[in-house]
């Protein structure tokens, strides 16, 4: 009897009936999982380098706040994501330059987005799946033109962060310096934003507004854990962020469960083996310095 | 040992660098500084002394454009300066920069080349050769593709000055770019910088509370205390009754084995504990 209760369990987590029908199903899923993976991926580490973790959360409800009044408006919920993004991101863009600062706004923000989304959802009268959908993520909603949009977004972002990565970079890691060389600083802060309001935006489409993180931010910070060489940092935080995802959906869709807890635990996954290797790699100590003679012993 | 006064040949005729003029600068009634005039020329090492408050940081921020005057101007190269300069190479406090940072140590040198540059990260092979030549000018070699944030905050400091460096700047501009750094890494990283103004004759501007390090260095002394400043070569400014008027109180400066040391200054600005190699009386 309680074996059987659980083998029931068990299917509905890792359900594999008519797999290859229901992968068909979600072909535009695993799409669009892959495209946020390699958004995430680039994103995160300069997130990470710019401190902007709690950021990302705070957009994220606003976005949701965003989303649920265009469900309720019956008009397009990805533009209305975004509108939600936009405006968190530049607010906390434009107010916030200062840790302290901003860290204050996103804690007055994040309530206040998440009211207004429960009180938008609260008020539609439409299917529940959608509701909850926006806060944990679906995985069979994304359609032709939905899917469409979330690229076209996508790659408008990849392309803005190509264009800026360097000096991104310099301002980031060394923003009075930057400054110093005649960097448009705040400038450069402010589009960043944009573009991180508006990755949130796609992302929540996938995960929902209340795990953005895990893709956003996870990746990053186990990339960041083993390597902190420029170019294989943002490649393995995109490999990590596309596993994810894409080995979230893979997983999710035998089961009748929502995406975002497959997805969040291979991510915290990946997280926790690159903590443990970059910790025995720190115990072993020399970070590729080379001898200062040849070294006898 | 190398006291003579006149170090590196000055040419009148040589435009400035650095020409501040009538510079007056005023946070509501209260002036830090009025009618500073000061020209710094090509391969000149001037130093500003003061302790906190008394403007030092203000006037670095006024020559990166960050800081308004009240009045008066400041010109970089014949041009009133603008919000930062790619001529500029400006070394800030050793401040450790974060774990995790996803750069090397001639990433950060790389930067000082070409970080105001759009598009990906990808230097050239004249870029790669000039980040070499920095990383062995200031003996980072051995460390050049380390994380930078697990070097030391010498090391870290050494990096700076290569990024400072590296776009062979006009001005030198150095806020405080010895602090907390030990003796030892103090006279290195003060080494680089002047060996750096010797090769190419940049001019250096260098605010410091510690004139000891780079006394042997400096050309002139910007000294700014109680709303009053004075310029003039460490030996014109640096003394018992120079500092006591501009204090307004007695003050004794005391020169033992090439060392400075300014005791009694008022206790706001002041007293220190190390007295063997700090000018006491610009503590914080």
């Amino acid at each position: 009897m309680i074996l059987a209760d659980n083998q029931d369990l068990w299917h509905q987590i890792f359900g594999f009936d008519n797999y290859g029908e229901l992968l068909a199903l979600v072909k535009n899923s695993i799409i669009a999982g892959a495209i946020l993976g390699l958004v995430g991926g680039l994103i995160g580490p300069f997130v990470m380098t710019r401190d902007l973790a709690f950021a990302v959360h705070g957009i994220s409800e606003l976005s949701f706040a965003g989303a649920s009044a265009a469900l309720l408006l019956g008009v397009n919920v990805v533009a209305g994501s975004i509108a939600g993004s936009l405006l968190a991101a530049l607010l906390i863009g434009v107010l916030g330059s200062r840790a302290r600062e901003r860290n204050s706004i996103i804690a007055v923000l994040m309530p206040f987005g998440l009211g207004l989304g429960i009180l938008f959802l609260a008020l539609y009268k439409g299917r529940s799946a959608n509701k909850f959908g926006l806060l944990t993520g679906q995985i069979v909603s994304v359609d032709n033109p939905q899917l469409l949009l979330l690229v076209v977004i996508s790659v408008a972002v990849v392309i803005g962060l190509f264009v800026m990565w360097r000096p991104l970079s310099f301002a980031s890691v060394d923003e009075d310096v930057a400054r110093a060389k005649g960097l448009p600083v705040t400038t450069i802060s402010i589009a960043f934003m944009v573009l991180l309001g508006l990755a949130t935006a796609v992302s929540i489409q996938i995960v929902g507004a209340l795990l953005v993180l895990s893709l956003l931010v996870t990746p990053a910070a186990a990339a960041m854990r083993v390597t902190a060489s420029p170019l294989f940092t943002p490649l393995l935080s995109v490999a990590f962020a596309v596993t994810s995802v894409v080995g979230g959906i893979l997983l999710a869709i035998g089961g009748g469960l929502p995406i975002s807890p497959y997805v969040t635990t291979i991510s915290f996954l990946i997280y926790v083996v690159c903590r443990v290797i970059g910790a025995a790699r720190d115990r072993r100590g020399n970070k590729g310095r080379l001898p200062a003679a040849t070294v006898k012993s | 040992m190398s006291d003579s006064p006149n170090r590196t040949p000055l040419t009148d005729s040589a435009e400035p660098v650095l020409r501040v003029r009538a510079a007056t600068l005023a946070f509501g009634d209260r002036e830090l500084w009025r009618n500073l005039n000061l020209d710094v020329r090509p391969g000149e090492f001037v130093a500003v002394l003061g302790s906190n408050g008394t403007g030092k940081t203000s006037l670095l921020k006024a020559i990166l454009g960050q800081q308004k005057l009240t009045a008066g101007s400041i010109d970089l190269l014949g041009e009133p300066v603008t919000r930062g300069s790619r001529q500029i190479g400006y070394i800030p406090q050793q401040k450790m920069l974060e774990q995790g940072t996803p750069l090397r140590a001639r990433d950060l040198v790389a930067f000082g080349i070409n970080g105001h540059r759009w598009g990906l990260p990808v230097s050239s092979r004249a870029v790669r050769r000039r980040v070499d030549e920095v990383l062995e000018s200031v003996g980072a070699t051995a460390y050049a593709t380390v994380p930078v944030a697990t070097l030391s905050g010498g090391e870290q400091q050494r990096i700076r000055v290569g990024q400072a460096i590296a776009g062979s700047p006009r001005l030198l501009l150095c806020d405080e770019p010895l602090l907390s750094l030990d003796l030892n890494h103090q006279r290195q990283v003060s080494e680089l910088i002047d060996e750096q103004r010797r090769a190419t004759n940049a001019a250096v501007v260098f605010v410091t509370h510690d004139v000891n390090p780079i006394l042997g260095m400096v050309d002139r002394v910007l000294y700014l205390a109680g709303g009053r400043f004075r310029i003039g070569t460490p030996d014109e400014v640096l003394r018992s009754e120079v500092l006591s008027a501009m204090y307004g109180t007695p003050v004794e400066v005391i020169r033992s084995r090439g060392r400075i040391i300014v005791m009694g200054a008022p206790e706001g600005y002041g007293a220190h504990d190390h007295l063997e190699h700090h000018v006491t009386g610009a503590q914080p």
